[in-house]
């Protein structure tokens, strides 16, 4: 089980391949994704990298948090996530990912926060039909109708849907396609939407769903190694999705 | 600019390389040659119509182009710089005061036509501007 990756949602566009076809992507950006500490199976009973990214004021971060970060030889990082990881996938800590962890044509599960859609009622919330415009209805036109029964049972069961709060909760969006990548800028193109506004941090794993090709970086691609052979990863990325 | 912006810039740049875009607005005639795949064979079909549209938002961008074929009108949409779009060629200028000339829609024949912009009138209109502006100035 490999890492999975921090980023920031950049905004969406639109990318044209030579044969013609148009595909619409989300670009992400990788914001200095780093390990900040790791959790081994001898100390903590299981193992796992926490992975930091983006930036921290140091004056705005606590100080056993910086103590954190001081001992991790790291920039204050502005978020901070664990990752669970096979016993031999650990990451020396102060690594920084290369957006070439995923290659391009892999699909991968993308978790984030939705954008908040505040105290919405059943028509939006739950695709509800509402009440009839005419025919003596008055004022509840959007309203859930009924709720339950009669004395039997006497209640309204739980996890009835009704208007409440809406968006901003936790949602995984799964078998997402790596379109491209951008070593040079840190970026990370994905064919379609992502969860959460621009801005908001997401998380990037390898699919659970979709089996990874096999020419994966294994334990994870860091960007020193990137630096070293960015022609061997670049073009081989940009030809495939090229191609695609 | 933004990142996006930058991103977006780059691959208009990439792309109006590969054809020529001439100046063209809603109201002029144009020749669209588009790239059709049939099996393994790729050639370019035409299509002249009217631009009646125009929308310029940078990668995204895209006109619309509308003819009447036998007695049925078509519009199609093309994103400006998709490498579908392989050609563009301007055959006439049309003297339009719209951005938008979707009133072509409900009109038909004689009514349909917009007259031909004289290249010659702007051009000595905008001269005897300028020389008015000038004038004043010395």
């Amino acid at each position: 089980m490999r890492t999975g990756l921090l980023a920031k949602k950049v905004g969406m566009t639109r990318l044209f391949k030579e044969d013609g076809v148009h595909v619409p992507v989300t670009v992400l950006s990788l914001e200095g994704c780093q390990v900040v500490a790791q959790k081994t199976v001898e100390r903590d009973g299981y193992s796992a990298i926490q992975v930091g990214a983006g930036k921290a004021k140091a004056k705005n971060v606590a100080k056993p948090q910086r103590g954190h970060f001081a001992k991790a030889e790291v920039e204050p990082k502005a978020k901070l996530v664990e990752f669970r990881v096979a016993d031999d996938a650990l990451v020396p800590v102060g690594a920084s990912f290369s957006p070439a962890h995923f290659v391009a044509g892999q699909f991968v599960d993308v978790t984030g926060m939705t954008i908040g859609k505040g105290f919405a009622g059943v028509m939006k919330r739950w695709n509800f039909g509402g009440l009839r415009a005419t025919h003596g209805v008055s004022v509840s036109h959007r309203s859930h109708g009924s709720t339950g029964q009669r004395q039997d049972p006497g209640k309204v069961f739980k996890n009835k849907k009704m208007a409440g709060h809406m968006g901003d909760e936790q949602i995984t969006q799964q078998n997402l396609e790596i379109v491209q990548t951008d070593v040079a800028r840190g970026l990370i193109y994905v064919r379609g939407s992502v969860p959460g506004s621009r801005n908001s941090w997401l998380t990037l794993k390898d699919s659970v769903k979709i089996k990874a090709p096999k020419d994966l970086p294994y334990p994870a691609a860091v960007m020193s190694a990137a630096v070293e052979a960015p022609a061997s990863v670049a073009p081989e990325a940009t030809p495939e999705s090229a191609g695609e | 600019m933004n990142l996006l912006q930058t991103l977006e810039a780059e691959q208009v740049a990439k792309w109006a390389a590969t054809k020529k875009i001439p100046d063209f607005r809603a109201g002029d005639t144009l020749k669209i040659g588009v790239k059709v795949k049939e099996g393994e064979r790729e050639r370019i079909q035409f299509f002249e119509g009217m631009c009646i549209a125009r929308a310029n938002k940078g990668l995204g961008s895209n006109f619309t182009v509308r003819k009447v074929s036998f007695g049925e009108g078509v519009e199609r949409v093309f994103p400006l710089y998709a490498p579908t779009v392989a050609s563009i060629e301007l055959l006439r200028r049309g003297d339009v005061r719209r951005a938008k000339l979707y009133y072509l829609r409900q009109r038909s024949g004689k009514s349909a036509r917009i007259s031909e912009l004289k290249d010659n009138v702007g051009r000595d209109k905008a001269a005897a501007k300028k020389a008015a502006v000038a004038k004043p100035a010395a």
